[in-house]
């Protein structure tokens, strides 16, 4: 479905426990140029329900980052709007490499936002020490960023993502610079977080398969300058494991997904 | 410990084998002492006038020290100010680059009409000539911080205190070292010039003021002895910054990480 306008858009397939908790992202008519005269967003429409996955795909230089931080607050369009509801300040936002605070142990980083929001000592270690059980680096909270492997570190931002509870997850390629194995198994954990805690989460990647395995609705943005072209819903049933991406329905919806990329590509 | 004594050995053989060589020179080619005096001459004045010349390194290091750490709480507060907004760089960088360039020799009798004899425009002179490398490295350090980290303090509405004081400082620290390291030898050198200028020659003169006094009176080896204290002076500030960097930086910095 080329073209400027998006598709009208339902609420999330599957009903989730805890779904509704989640914050509400909607873009209307979004133009962001750079100095320089970059296009880098060009009338971009995009809706995410309350507690809904959202995979955005889109060729390199797209524009990706540029809404995600559109998205955040921490750019601004010059047409358009951006609103965001429902987060009442939870965001959270992951980058594609961990971008950790080298001088502050794993416990120190992940307590970084409870700090600058101005909790207490007392449940500020209390949040950390469940966020980095939830990502399995509990033994590790003493070390530092410059003694973890890559994928330790990238848990370890995650678990600073995570530990203020957000409404809204935003996420940048987080994996991308892993092996696949550790990749894969990050995604399953991944999917576990937002289907027992019911946050929206909009999750930008390259890799088709990671899209189709992770979340409810693939949106397929265009080259520079990005506009969506197409989306999809994925609608896959059951629990995220290894197994799946083995799958007939799972490769059909991949193989669905790259002819509309490809089709964005010339149109 | 063996490597300690490992790591020290080499410089010691070459000082020892340094030492000899110039000795048996000196001797065999009968240079005369108010020129040139051999190392058991210079030896023997550091023991014969310890006490005088012990008296100048505590003075001497004194003001250093106070210039020293002068510069280091001023020139990381100069840094933070210039790097803080950009026309404020553009305003008063420039300005800066004069401590560099502004001739410590000509400037020091001003230091006198304002602060007099003694210590204090001495300690000022160490001042002078050590902020800068602080004020240069601070502002680099604060400008190298990764913009992914801004944005996250942004994001979690972080104000500018929180931002300085979470991530610009300590981001800037292993350059505010690197500054503090130029500034520790730089401190005694102004010293011992802010004393060939503001300082009495008498009881309590520092080995800027004796230096001077023994290159007039023709006492090389004595000459040779303060130079050297004040060389070992900047040696040691030296080498407790480079002590103090390490403890700070050795969990996460590149520059301080013991590499197997
Ligand atoms: N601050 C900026 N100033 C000028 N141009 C920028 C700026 N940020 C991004 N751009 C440009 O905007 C375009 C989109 O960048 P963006 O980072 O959003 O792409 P992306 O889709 O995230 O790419 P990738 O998949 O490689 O991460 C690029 O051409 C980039 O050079
Ligand atoms: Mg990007």
């Amino acid at each position: 479905m080329p073209g400027g306008e998006a598709p009208a858009h339902n609420a999330p397939v599957t009903a989730r426990q805890g779904a509704g908790e989640g914050a509400r992202v909607r873009l209307r008519g979004v133009h962001r140029k750079f100095p320089g005269g970059v296009v880098a967003l060009d009338g971009v429409e995009l809706e995410v329900a309350a507690g809904e996955f959202v995979a955005l795909l889109g060729p390199s230089g797209c524009g990706k980052s540029t809404l995600l931080r559109l998205v955040a607050g921490l750019d601004l369009p010059q047409e358009g709007t951006v609103q965001v509801t429902g987060a009442g300040g939870r965001l959270a936002y992951v980058f594609q490499d961990p971008h950790l605070l080298p001088w502050r142990s794993v416990q120190g980083n992940v307590e970084l936002p409870l700090e600058l929001a101005g909790v207490g000592r007392g449940p500020r270690r209390e949040a950390a020490a469940a966020a980095l059980a939830q990502v399995g680096l509990t033994d590790a909270r003493t070390r530092y960023p410059a003694q973890l492997s890559g994928g330790m570190r990238m848990r370890a931002s995650l678990a600073r993502a995570l530990v203020t509870d957000p409404r809204l997850l935003l996420l940048d390629e987080p994996f991308a610079a892993l092996d696949e194995l550790t990749r894969a198994r990050l995604d399953e954990e991944l999917y576990e977080l937002w289907r027992r805690r019911g946050m929206t989460v909009l999750f930008v990647t390259h890799s088709l398969g990671e899209a189709v395995f992770l979340a409810q609705r693939v949106v397929v943005l265009s080259r520079r300058p990005a506009r969506v072209v197409g989306e999809l819903q994925v609608g896959l049933a059951g629990r995220r494991e290894p197994a799946l991406r083995t799958t007939a329905p799972f490769n059909d919806t991949v193989r669905r997904l790259l002819a509309m990329l490809q089709e964005g590509e010339v149109g | 410990m063996r490597a300690a004594l490992r790591a020290a050995l080499p410089p010691l053989v070459a000082f020892a084998a340094g030492n000899a060589l110039w000795e048996a020179a000196v001797r065999l080619l009968e240079v005369p002492i108010y020129l040139l005096p051999p190392p058991s001459r210079i030896a023997a004045a550091l023991v014969t006038h310890a006490a005088t010349l012990g008296g100048g390194v505590l003075l001497t290091g004194q003001a250093a020290l106070a210039g020293f750490a002068l510069a280091g709480v001023l020139g990381v507060a100069a840094g933070v100010v210039i790097a803080s907004a950009r026309w404020v760089e553009r305003a008063v960088y420039p300005f800066t680059v004069l401590l560099q360039t502004v001739p410590l020799v000509a400037i020091a009798p001003l230091l006198v009409v304002w602060f007099g004899y003694g210590v204090r425009p001495v300690a000022v002179a160490a001042f002078i000539v050590a902020v800068f490398p602080v004020i240069v490295n601070t502002v680099t350090g604060l400008r190298s911080v990764d913009p992914h980290l801004v944005d996250l303090f942004r994001l979690y509405g972080a104000g500018f205190w929180a931002q300085l004081g979470k991530l610009r400082l300590p981001a800037a620290l292993p350059n505010v070292f690197a500054g503090l390291k130029v500034a520790a030898g730089l401190a005694v050198i102004g010293a011992v010039v802010g004393e060939f200028v503001a300082s009495y020659a008498g009881e309590q003169a520092g080995l800027g003021m004796l230096a001077l006094t023994y290159a007039r009176e023709s006492h090389t080896d004595r000459l040779f002895a303060a130079v050297g204290l004040a060389s070992l002076l900047g040696l040691a500030l030296f080498a407790a910054v480079g002590g103090a960097a390490r403890v700070t930086l050795r969990h996460w910095h590149a520059s301080e990480q013991e590499r197997p």
